[in-house]
């Protein structure tokens, strides 16, 4: 993983000692609360509904365990000994008190970490695939380039003050699973016809009130230009985007209002004056941060494999395991192992201090100290021996830490909703837990395949629902909170956007919502079809018949 | 309005600038004596007369002003201001980052406005020499802004050399 070098230190420890003056500066009230707050947010510190939530930056979703020991021994100190993975790689702190942030900054830097433009409206952490440099279909391991860029966009003194918050997604394998689309530029890497790397320019995706998924703005930019050609598009969205509507100030919105031909000669113009910009980068920089992500020292495969395929074989609960949560590697005998953080009784992406330092022992023990953070709120040790595997199951079994359902219907993305978030309009995590609860049958599970069941506590979208198979969105009704459901979103290369199905529902409904939708998918289901695939191919009409037609409760609409 | 203080070249001193048109049904056909600086409509509409004048002129932008309105102008302008209504409007940052850089505009560049010490290290990256903050804003603490930061990873108009060219040329030296 990257390593700073005294200058990254440096940086960061000034940005501490600016944050520590202005918090100083906030507190004896030389700064209001409006000047503050831009500043704060900056840092990653919002003011929510109970204290502070905090939310710390895990750069393109690469963990060492270090690091994980540190964000465990903060939680400790400064909040209640667990913290939130959200679907951008970042974990969340929800009980710190404001005056002890630049105290966990300073700690934060000691592991080389930050919450730098974690939120406010600035360029977020730039997130990517969670099997970067492990997987079999990459085109290159796009974590150099997600450096790069995470450095550029750091601190970057034309975009600080942005219209609204922008975030940038890479993805460098064949399959995307950064839902890639949905981002306010999408870099896609990819060879030319002359062999050469550069990004295909993907730009406007967003989730949101508006979801709209990103327009092609180049097809081919020469990797040595992409922080060039962000620059440009980040120009022409700060020059234009729209301020005076919140819910319209997203780039997506200025794409679709120019039309992409506007909008892309508009980034063009700009992008033309940029050719010989120092900013360019060179073959010198690209080598010193991919130096930093060259592959470990993997072991040379080795014949006694047979008792991992023996364990396969003879082990029910295990070869199930094995069947949803580990991963192919392009290492032979190696594998990538999903550590799920959706179980019954605690919110999805939540852990706990002692979990993490116990998957932080995991990856030292089974991998060389690396943990990644994926956009479902699960954790990944990428590089798992084989032989390994069985025994890393008998220890995490016990932990909480194996539930076999990555991809099924129990693996929820969920945002903290009403319980936590003060812009919820509804509560997510009760019905995140009854779900997980009506669906503890890992049988049925198993039986029903593949579904990614999203929930959005608003229409901020922190859950994804627009892409779930099943979305649920929270929304309020006279003061009252309703859920509304979408069927037939997907991430992916296909990505798509869910549609809704009717009106919304009260909390109590839910699971008998979710499992009518299910049952009408195992009624029509064809060979192996996915619950999505079932959706696109009949329409959303049969699963909206068997869930309002079914009595007039369900069909109280709001 | 004239003599009040400004950060210009990283030092507080009396401003010798008169901005004009910065209050609703200001009468803008007498224009005052001495260094003035017009907001850009009023600009566009009185150039010849303006110029004729024969004294320091500048113009100031509004956040949606176009740069490229007063391009071929600006060998003429003592100085250009941009305006920051609220200081999280940061159109003003792209406003300055080409003036400099596709203009080539080499004058005074200031910020004025809802502008305060926590923005002056950002607004001196993209260009800016010159500020003048709201009254209730002490000019002199803000000076210790310029410092928040020894080093920048990216290039921008203070210094377009991004901190990668740097290390490079450091290993060089070393290697
Ligand atoms: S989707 Fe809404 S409720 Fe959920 S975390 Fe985001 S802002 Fe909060």
């Amino acid at each position: 993983m990257y390593r700073y070098d005294e200058h990254d230190r440096k940086i960061i420890a000034e940005r501490v000692a600016q944050f520590r003056d202005q918090t100083r500066r906030f507190l004896a009230g030389e700064l209001s609360e409006d000047e503050f707050r831009p500043l704060r947010l900056q840092n990653g510190l919002y003011i929510q509904r109970h204290a502070p939530m905090y939310r710390i930056a895990v750069p393109y979703g690469v963990l060492g365990s270090r690091q994980l020991r540190k964000l465990a021994a903060i939680t400790r100190r400064y909040d209640r000994s667990y913290g939130h993975f959200t679907t951008r790689h970042n974990l969340q702190l929800n009980w710190p008190r404001l005056e002890d942030i630049p105290d966990i900054l300073a700690e934060l830097a000691e592991v080389e970490m930050h919450s730098v433009q974690t939120s406010g409206n600035d360029v977020r952490n730039i997130t990517t695939d969670h099997f970067a440099g492990i997987a079999a279909d990459e085109i290159a391991d796009p974590r150099p380039y997600a450096e790069i860029v995470r450095q550029w966009a750091s601190f970057h003194p034309e975009f600080a003050y942005l219209p609204r918050k922008f975030k940038i997604a890479v993805n460098a394998s064949a399959e995307d699973r950064t839902v890639l689309k949905l981002h306010d530029i999408g870099l896609e890497l990819r060879r030319n016809d002359a062999g050469e790397l550069g990004f295909r320019v993907h730009a406007g995706g967003g989730m949101g009130r508006t979801p709209i998924l990103a327009e092609v703005i180049r097809d081919f930019v020469p990797w040595r230009h992409v922080l060039t050609y962000c620059e440009s598009i980040l120009r022409v969205y700060n020059r234009y985007g729209r301020r005076d509507n919140i819910w319209k100030a997203r780039i997506k919105i200025l794409v679709k209002t120019l039309g992409v031909e506007e909008f892309r000669a508009r980034v063009e113009e700009d992008w033309a004056e940029l050719q010989d910009s120092q900013n360019v980068i060179t073959d010198a920089e690209y080598a010193r941060v991919a130096a930093h992500f060259a592959p470990p020292a993997y072991e040379p495969p080795s014949d006694d494999d047979q008792a991992f395929a023996y364990a396969v074989a003879s082990d029910r609960a295990f070869a199930r395991w094995v069947g949803r949560n580990v991963h192919a590697h392009k290492r032979p005998g190696y594998a990538a192992v999903t550590l799920s953080l959706k179980r019954a009784g605690t919110p999805p992406g939540d852990i706990t201090a002692d979990e993490m330092d116990l998957v932080a022992d995991l990856a030292d023990r089974y991998g060389f100290g690396e943990v990644r953070v994926t956009h479902e709120q699960n954790l990944v040790l990428p590089d798992v021996r084989e032989r390994d595997l069985h025994d890393l199951w008998q220890r995490i079994r016990g932990a909480r830490l194996a539930t076999p359902t990555v991809g099924l219907v129990g693996d929820i993305i969920s945002c903290p909703g009403g319980d936590l978030c003060s812009l919820a309009n509804a509560k997510t995590l009760p019905i995140a837990e009854a779900l997980l609860q009506r669906f503890e049958d890992l049988d049925y599970q198993h039986d029903v395949g593949e579904l990614d069941l999203n929930i959005s506590g608003c229409m901020n979208s922190c859950g994804h629902h627009h892409v779930g198979h099943i979305g649920i969105l929270g929304v309020d009704k006279n003061g009252s909170e309703w859920y509304q459901v979408t069927i037939g979103g997907r991430q992916g290369r296909e990505a798509a956007l869910g549609h809704v199905i009717g009106p919304s529902f009260a909390a109590a409904q839910m699971p008998e919502v979710v499992e009518k939708l299910i049952a009408t998918y195992l009624e029509h289901r064809v060979d192996a079809e996915r619950f999505v695939d079932t959706v696109e191919r009949i329409g959303i009409a049969p699963f909206k018949t068997r869930v309002y037609g079914a009595g007039k409760e369900l069909a109280r609409a709001a | 309005m004239p003599h009040e203080r400004v950060i210009r070249h990283g030092r507080v001193e009396p401003d010798a600038w008169r901005f004009v048109g910065l209050d609703e049904g200001e009468d803008l056909q007498a224009l005052p004596h001495g260094a003035i600086v017009v907001p850009l409509a009023v600009w566009k509409a009185r150039r010849d007369a303006l110029l004729a004048r024969l004294e320091p002129l500048g113009v100031w932008l509004e956040p949606h002003d176009e740069p490229g309105e007063i391009a071929a102008d600006l060998p003429r302008l003592a100085l250009v201001a941009v305006r920051f209504p609220k200081f999280t409007d940061g159109r003003g940052y792209s406003t300055a980052s080409l003036l400099r850089r596709r203009y080539r505009y080499a004058g005074e560049l200031r910020a004025f406005g809802d502008i305060g010490r926590d923005q002056l290290f950002y607004l001196a990256r993209v260009g800016f020499d010159s500020y003048r903050l709201p009254e209730h804003r002490d000019p002199e603490a803000a000076l210790a802004a310029f410092g928040d930061f020894s080093l920048r990873y990216q290039g921008s108009v203070d210094d377009p050399v991004p901190l990668f060219r740097k290390r490079a040329a450091v290993e060089v030296r070393h290697g």
